[in-house]
């Protein structure tokens, strides 16, 4: 779908803990082709600097990288910077992402997601001597990291599964859990047991049902459910 | 993590197992239940009384009772934990079904051997 002269009809759920009980729809009606770019994010900061500033957004890198721009978008997490206007019906309703403390409109508190990402232990732990330079890895060694290390921890999965939203301070989430898989898969970390041994409860790990909302949302195409299957795969070979 | 004491086994890869694996015993049983209903029907209860007079058969079903009884502990209380936030409302509901179970279990044995 062309820009050129599109009127698009941007709802999004405004929220300032200071005035609102909840969050209430604000709409904003936007000339795509007056924006400076072909993505949702360059619709935002056209309401921005033009209909309405106190509209708050978390962004950054632009370019899918930093994942600061997560949020819902018509019903599914995505980021606001990798998703062209061009994809987008012409009424576009954005939320922030469900299940998070709302900080104010987009802006969500992401404390509880980073806990949970820091349970992961995510760098590497080695018992070995330390190498004269450092740890290496062969080709196919470093090939088990694909689809595991390119999570940019925009909390897009997290925040669309439902065992997250019933239990978000005893289960660690789709991303937490794809870190912990990363780890575990790389040849340089010597900690697999210790890894799997702080995932023994029954929240921590075993509360995914394997929905696959996460791997449904990933802006960037990974698979946490899978990822989060192989680690029960490795606990179960190590307890039986 | 505290151990939550309602749970079966509190450890998460000793509950999934189970739950799967009383799931597969649950599912064969039950096919092979109907299989034999169907290959001696019209069912007389002749038929189904000497059926389930037999020792294995006994066994094989307090088995999947109480493969039942565990599959249903560990999905109830993971049900729960999901959805009954009040903490006392949620305990009672789960030693409301922990009893449940167990009456069943307990009718189901001494219906089979009493046979």
């Amino acid at each position: 779908m062309s820009n050129t002269g599109r009127i698009i009809h941007i709802t999004v759920y405004r929220f300032d803990p200071d005035q609102d009980s909840k969050p209430y729809p604000a709409t904003y009606e936007v000339d795509a082709s007056h924006c400076r770019g072909v993505m949702l994010l360059d619709a935002l900061e056209y309401i921005k600097s033009h209909l309405d500033e106190t509209l708050s957004f978390r962004r950054s890198c632009n370019e899918g990288v930093c994942g600061s721009d997560g949020m819902n978008i018509n019903g599914k997490n995505g980021l606001a910077c990798i998703t062209p206007l061009a994809s987008l019906p012409d009424k576009v309703t954005l939320r922030s992402l469900p299940s998070f403390p709302i900080i104010r409109d987009l802006i969500v508190d992401m404390t509880r997601f980073y806990k949970q990402y820091e349970r992961a232990d995510p760098y590497l732990q080695n018992t070995g001597d330390a190498p004269a330079k450092e740890r290496l890895q062969s080709p196919e060694e470093r090939s088990k990291l694909d689809g595991l290390y390119e999570c940019i921890l925009c909390a897009c999965c997290t925040s669309a599964c439902p065992s997250y939203w019933w239990n978000p301070d005893k289960f660690m989430g789709p991303a937490a859990l794809l870190w912990v898989a990363r780890f575990l898969a790389d040849s340089r970390d010597n900690y697999e047991n210790e890894r799997l041994e702080a995932l023994q409860d029954a929240f921590s790990l075993y509360r995914c049902r394997s929905v696959m909302n996460c791997a449904d949302v990933c802006p960037k195409g990974l698979n946490p459910a899978k990822a989060i299957a192989d680690v029960r795969h490795r606990m179960l070979d190590e307890s039986t | 993590m505290v151990r939550n004491i309602l749970a079966l086994t509190g450890s998460g890869v000793r509950d999934w197992l189970i739950q799967r694996v009383t799931a597969l015993l649950i599912l064969a049983y039950v096919i092979t239940l109907v299989t034999y209903v169907v290959q001696h029907a019209p069912l007389t209860y002749a038929a189904w009384h000497q059926f389930f007079a037999c020792h294995v058969v006994k066994i094989v079903t307090t088995l999947i009772l109480l493969s039942v009884v565990w599959h249903a502990w560990i999905g109830m209380w993971t049900v729960f934990t999901d959805y009954i936030k009040p903490r006392m409302l949620r305990r009672v509901l789960t030693v409301s079904v922990i009893i449940y179970l167990f009456y069943n279990l307990v009718w189901g044995l001494d219906l089979v051997w009493s046979i």
